[in-house]
């Protein structure tokens, strides 16, 4: 139904969007419990705001801006250098690190919110009953905001999964490298081969549709909770 | 009687003036379209205003309504398609340019010749998509036609078109890359580097056909401009290959 090359292309994509979703939730979710929990206004609205900036600029754009940083005579890119590496553009370590600054205020808003919603009580009850911080951690904020992870990590899974502009920039269109289902699509809609964007775009749409009903399934509480 | 003939050139000036062509265009003609713009509008009162983008884009949009009065493509394959389709002015495709391709560095030093390539003293060799730019049909068949094609192939990148290669290239990204000449040999501002010149027959001529979708008399009035000796310079002043037969190509 798919030719290799679509198939390399849809299994690419989930690898970047699951890579990119592992990555953000292992950053966004210290920093949204510290933002949530600061006393220092200052500091925390200008992280809030920058944080947010990755919104302003259309993907093309960022992903130009990304090219020029990460490109060999880039800052980034010069670091990699010294550091012995490739610099991160035309390959998938490029295109994780401009999908994760892409995806970067989805992860981190939800998190924020739902931090923020636990308040400082059933802390400070845990705290009374001889809990650690990481047993506080553990079995008082991580339950009491499940949903709130959960959420932050779906959107950071489907935005990357719908990420077109920034790759486009950045990726060269390598196929196993940089040639995901989005460009995939494109490049066919180009070549007016029609048949197989459609159906590239419709696996696409259903497998996305299969794995977020699935993670919203096992999330639902059985019954209504009760009143 | 005065006031009314006075009242009378001024609503037909106006109505003039209005007028504006809708032009579509492939992204390596944007610039040399603009600057035959500003020309044309020296003569006459109609504003052209271009709308730069992928001839594969501009065709999905054309059969799909898009408003353009002029459809200047990078190939000769979609405006045969939109007459097939009757999608045009009957009998209005023609060959508006002759587009040359180069491999071009930033570097000064980097390129003087294509066996360059095989020293492979460089990460990526940035080229358009041969699948859907004709600049990039024309860059693999050099490759090609030098045997170099299999040594590139791991050092390849693609732009989606021919104006994200040279982005690609431009931003150091990539070192060296395919692009069009048009787009180093800007009147005005020329792009520093080295370039190198694939003999014409490395590959086949990259033909640019146009097509007039509207038939206003502004549209028609912008095509026979086009003949004119001053076009012509303009032209070739971008690098492009002035067709010898204008309008009414293969």
């Amino acid at each position: 139904m798919l030719s290799p090359g679509d198939l390399e292309a849809l299994r690419l994509t989930f690898k970047l969007a699951g890579t990119v979703t592992l990555l953000l939730l292992f950053f966004c979710i210290p920093m949204a419990w510290w933002l949530a929990r600061t006393s220092r206004r200052g500091i925390r609205v200008i992280v809030e705001t920058v944080a947010t900036l990755p919104l302003v600029l259309p993907p093309t754009v960022l992903g130009f801006y990304l090219l020029l940083m990460m490109g060999p005579n880039g800052p980034l890119g010069q670091l990699f250098l010294r550091l012995g590496f490739d610099p991160p553009v035309f390959n998938f370590t490029g295109l994780v690190i401009g999908s994760f600054f892409y995806s970067f205020p989805f992860v981190l808003q939800p998190l924020q919110t739902s931090f923020k919603a636990v308040g400082t009580l059933p802390l400070e009850a845990a705290a009374t009953l001889g809990a650690g911080p990481i047993d506080r951690l553990l079995t008082v904020v991580f339950p009491l905001t499940r949903n709130g992870i959960l959420t932050a990590g779906v959107m950071g899974f489907a935005h990357t999964l719908g990420e077109f502009g920034v790759v486009l920039m950045l990726g060269g269109n390598i196929p196993g490298q940089t040639r995901v289902a989005s460009i995939a699509i494109f490049d066919h809609v180009e070549q007016l081969d029609y048949t197989n964007a459609h159906r590239l775009a419709g696996i696409l749409v259903l497998l996305s549709f299969l794995f977020l009903l699935t993670v919203h399934l096992l999330n639902s509480p059985r019954r209504r909770p009760s009143p | 009687m005065k006031l009314r003939s006075s009242v009378l050139c001024l609503l037909i000036s106006l109505s003039i003036r209005g007028e504006v062509l809708q032009v579509a265009v492939a992204s390596n003609f944007v610039a040399t379209l603009e600057e035959l713009a500003v020309a044309f509008e020296k003569h006459s009162s109609v504003e052209v205003q271009c709308s730069p983008g992928s001839t594969g884009r501009h065709y999905a949009q054309i059969t799909h309504g898009a408003p353009y009065d002029l459809f200047f493509a990078a190939d000769v394959e979609r405006p045969r398609l939109l007459e097939e389709q009757g999608k045009i002015v009957k009998g209005s495709r023609f060959t508006y340019a002759i587009g040359k391709l180069v491999l071009w560095s930033p570097d000064p030093k980097r390129i003087s010749d294509v066996y360059d390539l095989s020293k492979t003293d460089f990460r990526h060799l940035a080229i358009a998509n041969p699948t859907l730019a004709p600049y990039g049909v024309a860059a693999k068949e050099v490759l090609e036609v030098f045997n170099l094609w299999d040594l590139m192939e791991s050092r390849i990148v693609l732009g989606s078109n021919i104006a994200q290669t040279a982005q690609f290239v431009q931003s150091g990204a990539a070192e060296i890359g395919f692009v069009a000449l048009s787009q180093i040999q800007r009147p005005g501002k020329e792009l520093p580097g080295s370039i190198w010149h694939p003999p014409p027959h490395s590959y086949a001529p990259i033909v640019q056909q146009a097509v007039l979708l509207n038939d206003t008399p502004a549209a028609r009035a912008f095509i026979s401009f086009l003949t004119t000796d001053e076009a012509e310079t303009i032209l070739s002043s971008f690098g492009y290959g002035v067709p010898n037969v204008i309008p009414g190509g293969s």
